[in-house]
């Protein structure tokens, strides 16, 4: 069992509606890989799947080696919302304390998550008065604690200049050299050049999964949008 | 469950609290200005006595309540809560947190309102002043593991404080405050027996009229504990770390 996440025949109903119809893939470990998809696809249900805490109607998760959601796992994985899950009328250092020692993680894990995202000069500010794009790197750098084996990371990139972007990716992909698995969703095509594999996701159903090359190969697409578009097209016909 | 965890969490919220003087203030504030009010009012130390006490069981439940309603549902609907049970933290760990958190609060307020009715406003107590101090700590906590009780049911904070009539002013209109519960009609008396808010109101006027500690009272201090507790069980039920 090599793979980080294993996903079989996965079924998600929300307010009686199916948001995923029975997904299986698999996540190798140490890669970056991106789920992209539509907004509204069913990507947040999926993640929420693999941190366990999403009710499922059907199939198997397996993260790690474990169901998903198993107490041992808790320790193991990151994960981050797609609107900052912190605290507000805290400071950014009080936060990162406060999920440190929820965490056990080790002492000056703090310091080091917030150079990581490049908020080491905002550790006393509070984060009410943080931009939007500053809360997002506070929200990733908690997740960031306790040096988690697999980072389950929902839209980190999304309000960001394209500079900061950039700076990200290449954290992700540092991350992933020491070993790290990491599961990131974005709505931005570009984004999906930078992956080890695409899970293309749209009204609940995975499109692809696939290496961003074998995807612009198999489609004869140049760019991994227009390939997104003729898979569609594909499926639709 | 793990001390380190509930420690950090109480040691969170009381940062939460630091940064928001103002809460501070109107938390111990309001309680001591609404003892004033009460003593002028009734300018007549006879009757401050009598009702002074029982509102001092009263105001730290009431204050609580809404305190942690909308803090925890604050909690819920920002998302902190689930990244808390992506993490290992037991569900118990953030209740004790909580529970800790305000009790130190509930002590300073009603460290506050004794301190004022004791000396300024003359309150005469018969028992000792420290079992009014307990009965007003477990009141605030019964306020408030009713309060994180009442938040799982509420969706927004508008909601949540509309809570506040519905949970709490029966059981302020029931509890002997108004009318003494032998009084009342015996249906009422029979609902006014199971509410907690009734045991914490008898258990002050204990304190106020009988020297001592005596059993009854002790009774009326094991009956609001217990239903604190059930109402801190109770609300841990409703955190779930799988949700639809």
């Amino acid at each position: 069992m090599n793979s980080a996440v294993g996903v079989r025949d996965l079924r998600v109903a929300r307010g009686g509606r199916d948001v995923l119809h029975g997904l299986s893939f698999d996540v190798p470990r140490g890669a970056v890989v991106g789920l992209l998809g539509p907004s509204g696809c069913g990507k947040t249900t999926l993640l929420r799947c693999l941190v366990g805490v999403q009710e499922i109607q059907g199939g198997t998760v397996t993260v790690l080696g474990a169901p998903a959601g198993t107490p041992a796992l808790r320790r193991r994985v990151g994960y981050a919302t797609q609107s900052p899950a912190v605290y507000a009328d805290l400071s950014v250092g009080e936060n990162l304390s406060y999920f440190a020692a929820v965490l056990g993680a080790p002492h000056g894990d703090v310091e080091r998550v917030l150079d990581a995202v490049g908020l080491g000069d905002a550790r006393g500010r509070r984060v009410a008065t943080l931009s939007g794009g500053q809360r997002g790197r506070v929200n990733l750098a908690a997740a960031l604690l306790g040096s988690p084996e697999l980072l389950v990371l929902d839209e980190p990139t999304v309000g960001l200049d394209p500079v900061l972007r950039r700076e990200l990716w290449e954290l992700f992909r540092a991350l992933a050299g020491q070993g790290t698995t990491l599961l990131v969703s974005s709505h931005v095509m570009d984004e999906a050049s930078r992956t080890d594999r695409l899970l293309l996701m749209r009204e609940g159903s995975l499109l692809a999964d696939a290496p961003p090359d074998e995807l612009r190969a198999r489609t004869g697409a140049d760019d991994l949008e227009d390939a997104f578009l003729r898979l569609i097209a594909e499926e639709d016909r | 469950m793990s001390v380190t965890v509930t420690l950090a969490t109480t040691r969170r919220i009381l940062a939460q609290l630091r940064h928001d003087p103002r809460t501070i203030v109107l938390l111990v504030g309001v309680p001591t200005l609404l003892m004033v009010l009460l003593r002028y009012v009734f300018d007549e130390p006879r009757t401050f006595d009598r009702v002074g006490p029982l509102l001092l069981g009263v105001f730290p439940f009431v204050i609580m309540f809404v305190v942690a309603s909308v803090g925890t549902l604050r909690e819920r609907t920002g998302g902190t809560l689930e990244r808390l049970m992506t993490m290992p933290l037991g569900r118990l760990d953030l209740l004790l947190g909580y529970a800790l958190a305000f009790g130190l609060l509930a002590l300073a307020q009603v460290a506050a309102v004794l301190a004022v009715s004791l000396t300024w406003l003359d309150l005469g107590l018969r028992g000792p002043d420290a079992a009014l101090v307990l009965v007003a700590v477990l009141d605030a906590l019964l306020g408030m593991a009713l309060g994180l009780f009442a938040s799982a049911f509420a969706r927004t904070e508008f909601q949540a404080v509309q809570f506040l009539p519905a949970f709490v002013l029966p059981q302020f209109l029931l509890c002997g405050l108004i009318v003494p519960r032998g009084r009342m009609a015996p249906w009422l008396e029979a609902v006014s027996d199971v509410l907690p808010l009734s045991y914490a109101v008898d258990a002050m006027q204990r304190v106020s009229t009988e020297p001592g500690f005596s059993g009854l009272l002790l009774r009326d201090v094991l009956v609001v504990g217990g239903c604190a507790l059930l109402a801190l069980v109770l609300g841990a039920a409703t955190l779930r770390r799988r949700t639809g």
